[in-house]
């Protein structure tokens, strides 16, 4: 068991009821490339508006990786291609015909199979695209075999899905998922669990299960994978998500790319939480309509630090497990760096609310002040628990001293893995932005 | 509090790109932040931040400056009134004491505020940047650095100087190298050095209306010139264990009460914003010192014992308010244990074998601020040899 002591368990009100909401299913969907790291801003297109597609039929694909599917979670006919700028193609919309009908693949069997076939397999299928690799968390890359492949089935973000409850029901196809995945590296699949993971995850066969304790973010694979077998400069390792796991059982003994998510709908602004049994790219709009308290919040696919924003009836991204509602924080307050007019959770401990530790806040999205230059130390340190020097990695990447920024350690973390020194920072610097900045600049480099 | 939010938004306009005071919207932006924190919102990253920000922060080390300042606006007071033999008991007086003190001490307050923030409100407008906050602790620290008999125009000058040179040509707060309230104090002791050390200065009043047999002698300035036996016997001055301690001895504005520092220290490490890393190991390091020093009997405090050394002087005042200065001490957490640690010694081997003059914490403080980067540079490099050899496995 590996004990963490640093790191910080944000308590924000609007937990999860351990409950399944009662919100249908929504008639849009969407595949978003922006959602993936690593490919270009226009993908292929392989339909048009007005296709009719099957769930698993292929809506596009980067060009980078022509090979790997991006699919379609429903059935239906695609009836819109959202654009951003310079005609980047940001959502493509399917309208669902709410009777989803599957395209059929012949799975080959595990047993048999060369490598070969399970990774054409699945990136046919539209499931490859599940996999991230690191460094950079970008799309996986069929062509290369990595070092070793790590779950994390445990998730310390502020009000996270329990990862107990999301695997329910599938666990025979976690463990096809994971015979899978075990096939496709020459190390090792490694699980991380913390206290309380259930046995689907603890007594998984075929795999290296470590057991993490301690606050956030000691769930996230970037961390455990540091205390597990860190990522050395030429070391490439694959991540991916319990549920993604299931996913990519699922094609193995169904033989159709059935991308089903539980969801933990979650945020202090919602009448009522609860887990939502849905698909990826589900439009957020039967979860969230009519269940808010007021309109002045934000809603956000994934969770409060590493989530992405949203529109009301914006959908859920390939990735997450969780739809978060805050409120916005859009007003003015009159001496509030002082005497704040409402409580707030905070890491300093300059407000009182340190005496009580695990009292749960309501949150608004407030900058609670402005960017400064760097002045107050140690304050990353406390919360990254590895043994890296984030400001000195977040610095090198300011001044882009390539040399610097491998020496400290840039291979090793993605944006969620410093979340917290964002949340924490006093200088209110956007560190996820500038390790994106940073990763982007490495990976390009070469 | 809504009308004073209406009143801000309008007038904000003229401040404004195209407005009439489009110039001065740094300047208007500073109040208007202190005033309201902003509606901005969290945008390109986490959802929610933390309720810390640099204004809290800078606010908590003034509040812990507080104890030191009052008390040593009263102690200004109860040093000139020891002088002129009046009042001499210490709890005779206290009104007349303090508003002596409050005359003395808060017009040098307001000078260094004055000049310190002027110039840092105009440099932001010139340069189109936010104002911001450190100069709010500079403002604070300055005085309490100076004896009460300062003339303002040195502390305009010093303060000047400072800001200038210390820290708006190195691009501001965050950015500079050197403690900006030592380089003012140091401005002084090396351009003007009799108005900032000797044994003249530390107590207000004119020296002529002093009782026979009052030097106004700090006493580390009697214990360097006659070692403990001259501590104990310093004629009308109370030099006890005790009165060090509490405070109640001539020296610079802020730095003579153990007590009021001590609070300081305790809000400081309490919130988190001050060091205690750094605090810790200066202290360990300067009683080290002293204790070699006593050991071998050869420093020019004799007989004085080491923990005599770390109640005198401003060696407290130093440990607790200017080494945590975060921008220029060490960044890294084992590094802070080495900048403390050799704050510790240098500042002792400067008071001890220094035969000029008996104080040494704002240049061992400089020193180490230089020094500071090169103790980091070397703490990372060992992180990032970790990770090399960590890959030729």
């Amino acid at each position: 068991m590996t004990k963490l002591s640093r790191g910080y368990d944000i308590k924000l009100l609007g937990k999860a009821k351990d409950s399944f909401l009662s919100a249908g299913q929504p008639t849009l969907y969407a595949m978003k490339p922006t959602d993936v790291q690593g490919i270009g801003p226009i993908p292929k297109l392989t339909v048009e508006i007005g296709s009719e597609v099957l769930a698993g039929d292929p809506v596009f694909f980067d060009k980078a990786h022509p090979g790997v599917q991006f699919c379609s979670p429903v059935s239906g006919e695609v009836v819109e291609i959202r654009r951003g700028e310079r005609r980047s193609i940001t959502e493509v919309v399917i309208l669902s015909d709410n009777n989803i009908e599957y395209r059929k693949h012949d799975v080959p069997s595990l047993g048999s199979a060369s490598r070969e076939d399970l990774v054409k397999t699945m990136c046919d299928a539209g499931a490859w695209v599940l996999i991230k690799q690191r460094p950079f968390n970008v799309l996986a890359d069929p062509e290369v075999v990595p070092r070793d492949i790590f779950v994390s089935c445990w998730d310390t973000a502020p009000l996270a899905a329990d990862q107990n409850k999301v695997i329910e029901g599938r666990e025979a196809a976690f463990q096809t998922g994971l015979d899978v995945l075990s096939r496709l590296t020459d190390g090792a699949v490694h699980l991380g669990v913390g206290p309380g993971s259930a046995d689907v995850y603890t007594k998984a066969k075929g795999v290296q299960v470590h057991a993490f304790s301690g606050p956030h973010p000691a769930g996230n694979v970037g961390v455990q994978i540091h205390h597990i077998k860190p990522i050395s400069k030429g070391d490439t390792v694959w991540t991916l998500g319990p549920q993604d796991v299931a996913i990519i059982g699922k094609l193995f003994t169904d033989g159709v790319y059935n991308p089903e998510r539980v969801v933990a709908v979650t945020g202090d602004e919602l009448k009522e939480t609860g887990y939502w049994k849905t698909r990826i790219g589900a439009s957020i709009a039967p979860a969230v309509q009519e269940n808010t308290k007021h309109d002045n919040v934000r809603y956000i696919s994934g969770n409060v630090l590493t989530g992405t924003r949203v529109e009301k009836d914006g959908f859920l991204g390939l990735y997450h497990d969780h739809i978060s509602v805050v409120e916005e924080g859009n007003q003015m307050e009159m001496f509030g760096w002082l005497l704040p007019s409402y409580k707030r959770p905070s890491r300093s401990r300059t407000f009182l609310s340190w005496l009580r530790p695990n009292k749960e806040y309501h949150v608004n999205t407030n900058n609670h002040g402005d960017e400064r230059a760097y002045v107050m130390t140690g304050q990353y340190d406390a919360v990254v628990p590895m043994d890296i020097l984030p400001v000195y990695l977040i610095k090198s990447i300011l001044y882009s001293d390539f040399e610097q920024m491998e020496g400290l350690g840039i291979y090793e973390v993605v944006e969620e893995d410093l979340a917290l020194c964002e949340f924490v920072c006093t200088s209110k610097q956007p560190v996820q932005k500038i390790l994106r900045s940073g990763l982007d600049l490495v990976r390009a480099d070469g | 509090m809504k009308f004073i939010e209406n009143q801000v938004h309008k007038i904000k306009p003229h401040f404004e790109k195209g407005g009439k005071l489009e110039k001065l919207y740094w300047g208007f932006e500073a109040f208007e932040t202190f005033l309201f924190v902003s509606d901005r919102t969290a945008n390109d990253g986490v959802h929610i931040k933390d309720g810390i920000d640099l204004k809290r922060t800078m606010f908590t080390v003034v509040v812990a400056l507080i104890p030191a300042l009052l008390f040593g606006m009263w102690n200004v007071g109860h040093q000139h009134y020891l002088a002129i033999g009046e009042l001499t008991a210490l709890s005779d007086g206290f009104l007349d004491k303090f508003i002596f003190g409050a005359i003395k001490v808060l017009p040098i307050v307001v000078v260094a505020y004055g000049v310190g923030l002027g110039i840092e409100f105009a440099i932001a407008m010139v340069r189109n940047h936010p104002v911001n906050e450190g100069f709010l602790v500079s403002g604070m620290l300055i005085p309490l650095l100076m004896p009460p008999t300062i003339p303002l125009w040195m502390v305009a000058l010093a303060t000047a100087f400072a800001v200038v040179l210390g820290k708006e040509a190195f691009g501001g707060t965050g950015m500079n190298i050197l403690n900006v309230a030592l380089l003012a104090r140091v401005f002084i002791f090396f351009a003007y050095p009799t108005f900032i050390s000797g044994d003249a200065v530390w107590v207000a009043g004119e020296a002529a209306n002093f009782v026979d047999g009052f030097s106004g002698a700090t006493p580390l300035g009697v214990a360097y010139l006659g070692g403990a036996d001259a501590l104990a016997s310093a004629g009308v001055h109370d030099y006890s264990m005790w009165s060090m301690i509490l405070g109640t001895i001539p020296g610079s504005i802020g730095e003579t009460s153990v007590i009021a520092i001590g609070i300081g220290a305790l809000i400081l490490i309490v919130t988190g914003i001050g060091s205690w890393r750094v605090i810790l190991s200066v202290l360990v390091g300067a009683f080290l010192t002293a204790s070699v020093f006593s050991w071998a009997g050869i420093s020019f405090f004799q007989g004085v014992s080491p923990f005599t050394h770390m109640i005198m002087g401003s060696m407290l005042f130093a440990a607790v308010f200017m080494a945590t200065d975060p921008v220029t001490a060490a960044q890294t957490t084992q590094g802070k244990w080495i900048y403390g640690f050799l704050i510790g010694v240098f500042g002792m081997i400067i008071r001890a074998l220094n035969p000029a003059y008996p104080e040494g914490w704002m240049l061992a403080i400089l020193l180490m601020n230089v020094f500071a980067p090169t103790i980091d540079h070397f703490i990372v490099q060992s992180n990032i040899k970790r990770r090399v050899s960590r890959a030729a496995l």
